[in-house]
């Protein structure tokens, strides 16, 4: 993150860098390089890199099967992202994780889970121990409509709630898991109005609107840091691409181009760069296609793990 | 196979969704449940169609809550309904042990036999593209190890509808095992409805100098090794178990004192698994009256790499296999296979995602 550029720039360059790098790695997807379950978020990056710009390196973040972005955004090296996805040795897990599991300790990325709803509780785990160390930093934990069905929501927010533990929660709300839309799922779809009952603030976002996201998460974390314990964001929002995998998918049926138009419309890549002098935006934007570029020589280019190491990391030492 | 001969051949996930299908048809309690069972996918083909036939009503999705669901499951098959609770991978099904082991498997038993849990669980392991820690666990000993649970492992077509029919007419919470990998390969299936029964290991091939017992897809697995080791001249008598639980360990130990050599493929690990179980029912045997010789393969004791160098030396192959029973055979031998007659197609052509 680059301080001297305006908050504009700055979240124009994550957004288009989280946006090209899933880009990318849907046109390498289908020369099998990448052997590995990908779930893109494009058009939903904005969400993650508004709320992680208020994050400082001690902090943490946790995102899903779906996190590229949270990765990308607290810091995480998109070179050990990118061998990661290649299986190899010098990916940021070692080849251990693949797209699903990402993880960087030294950055503050909570290793994060492909089973649903399970990242929830480790994250208040983490928001728990700072409590415990006596500091002022602070936890997000990401995840879809879906995972606030399990169990696992409900019991962490009541428990952070509880004990007014420095953590927020970020509901994305495609409202899709998989194909199932939410009101296969839920009786009624008021998400945040049965989380403010644990008496916690609370907000909805019905739009893509990077800055009424970014303004509210900076004040609330202010807040959080000085122990006013937990808050709740739901962001309506739109996945492009397919649950898993490299394409879109409005021909499926589950779903329809024409009801995706007003979100693919107000594309926060598109609405945030147009603010930017176009020479600015230009040097941003070639920036990050060499980055990437180095990235993906990166990963090409090291080697795999030695099958001598199979039973490494089994136990810790 | 005690079932009619046909001329047909079914996919193995055509013929999950036939079984499901015709127990469904045959049965107006019979319904299916679990996350996904009506999308447009359906479960890679198991469930493609089954509400268009039998109504939203009787096959339906669910919010994302198997620990709270199978306990639904659980009451509606405690008052007199049939459910098939699904769920694509055997990993999620950790959010449901609470109500399998102490609601599911204990309810008979523990209100005296007064009520009975008449549960069909279909669940698959994954395997390859890069599935890794938490998308490709075969979990089947953990389940088995409770009494009261049913858990078996169809390794072909045939025994996928077969072995689907029985489960929905049995009378307990049984679990049904499959392979994501077994899903596109092929075998006769007959059209009418019909049962593999619960209990009965299969022979699969006849053979004179090993016993190879062999779990879900490590039976395909198994089958080519046997025709690598039948060129070098040995001849294997291959076992399914069909059933993991109950076991019927009598078909492999009698096999066991023909050839007095035994080999144990699992797809799970080796430590406190069916390898194990297998090892001990022949350790204990009353049937075999000789000698005899044991070696296990399994998931490497870690957990499941996602990068293919590593994946590779996680599982078993037709490879480690056949030399493992050559080694078993003729101790002295430095044959080795090639890689290329250890390939099989059907993982070859895997490509993910899932
Ligand atoms: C416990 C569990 N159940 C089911 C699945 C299969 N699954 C993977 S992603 C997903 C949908 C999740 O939807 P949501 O939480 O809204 O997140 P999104 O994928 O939309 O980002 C499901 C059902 C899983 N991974 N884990």
């Amino acid at each position: 993150m680059n301080e001297s550029l305006s908050l504009n720039a700055r979240l124009y360059e994550q957004v288009a860098l989280i946006r090209r790098t899933e880009e990318v790695i849907a046109e390498i997807y289908p020369s099998d390089k990448i052997k590995s379950p990908v779930h893109l978020a494009i058009g939903q990056e904005y969400i993650c890199a508004a709320v992680i710009e208020h994050l400082k390196a001690s902090d943490y973040a946790c995102g899903t099967y779906r996190g590229h972005g949270v990765y990308l955004a607290k810091g995480g090296s998109l070179n050990s992202m990118m061998a990661e996805l290649y299986g190899k040795s010098t990916g940021c897990a070692k080849g251990r994780a693949g797209s699903m599991h990402l993880v960087e300790s030294q950055h503050g990325v909570i290793g994060m889970s492909a089973v649903v709803g399970t990242g929830i509780p480790v994250a208040v785990g983490y928001a728990l121990a700072i409590k415990q160390k006596k500091t002022t930093d602070v936890v997000v934990v990401f995840m879809g409509d879906g995972a606030t069905e399990e169990g696992c929501f409900s019991e962490s927010i009541n428990f952070a709630a509880l004990h007014k533990l420095p953590i927020l929660f970020v509901c994305e709300n495609n409202q899709l898991a998989i194909h199932e839309p939410i009101d296969k799922r839920w009786a009624t779809p008021h998400i945040t109005q049965r989380v403010s009952t644990y008496g916690i603030p609370t907000k909805q976002f019905s739009k893509p609107d990077i800055f009424a996201i970014h303004e509210y998460v900076g004040e609330q974390i202010k807040q959080m840091r000085q122990g006013a314990g937990p808050c709740f964001i739901e962001c309506f929002t739109h996945r492009w691409s397919e649950h898993v995998g490299p394409n879109e998918d409005y021909d499926q049926g589950y779903r329809s181009l024409e009801a995706a138009e007003p979100w693919r419309k107000n594309d926060v890549l598109i609405t945030l760069g147009e603010t930017l002098a176009p020479a600015l935006r230009d040097s941003i934007d070639t920036k990050i296609e060499t980055k990437i570029q180095e990235a993906v020589n990166f990963a090409e280019q090291s080697p795999f793990p030695d099958p001598k190491e199979l039973y490494d990391y089994v136990y810790a030492k | 196979m005690s079932t009619p001969n046909s001329t047909r051949l079914l996919k193995y996930y055509e013929a999950l969704n036939e079984g499901a299908a015709q127990a469904m048809s045959e049965d107006h309690r019979v319904f299916m449940m679990g996350l996904d069972v009506d999308d447009h996918k359906g479960i890679q083909g198991s469930t493609l169609g089954l509400v268009e036939k039998f109504g939203a009503e009787r096959v339906f999705t669910t919010p994302l809550s198997e620990d709270a669901m199978t306990g639904v499951a659980i009451g509606a098959a405690m008052a007199g309904q049939r459910p098939i609770h699904v769920h694509i991978r055997m990993d999620f099904m950790m959010l449901c042990m609470n109500q399998l082991v102490n609601i599911a498997a204990k309810s008979h038993y523990m209100y005296g036999g007064t009520v009975q849990v008449p549960l069909v669980v279909r669940t698959m392991i994954g395997k390859s593209w890069g599935q890794g820690a938490q998308h490709s666990q075969g979990l089947h000993a953990m389940f088995a190890h409770v009494p009261g649970l049913k858990v078996v492992a169809p390794s072909n077509a045939h025994d996928a509808k077969g072995l689907t029919i029985q489960a929905v007419r049995d009378n307990n919470p049984v679990i049904i095992m499959e392979h994501r990998l077994l899903y596109s390969t092929e075998s006769y299936v007959p059209e009418k409805p019909y049962v593999v029964e619960f209990g009965q290991s299969r022979v699969v091939e006849e053979g004179s100098d090993i016993t190879i017992v062999a779990i879900s897809n490590m039976v395909v697995e198994a089958i080519r090794a046997a025709e690598l080791l039948s060129a070098q001249g040995i001849s294997v008598e291959i076992i399914d178990p069909v059933t993991i639980s109950p076991l019927d360990s009598a078909t492999i130990e009698k096999s066991v004192d023909k050839t007095g050599k035994l080999l144990i493929v699992d797809n799970g690990w080796l430590n406190c698994g069916i390898s194990a179980e297998i090892s001990a029912r022949v350790a204990e045997s009353e049937i075999i009256t000789r000698r005899v010789q044991v070696k296990r393969l399994g998931f490497a004791a870690t957990t499941c790499p996602t990068t293919p160098t590593l994946e590779n030396a996680f599982y078993p192959s037709p490879k480690s296999i056949a030399m493992a029973a050559m080694n078993l055979c003729n101790p002295q031998s430095s044959w080795e296979p090639n890689d290329a007659q250890c390939e099989l197609a059907y993982q070859k052509q895997f490509k993910g995602p899932f």
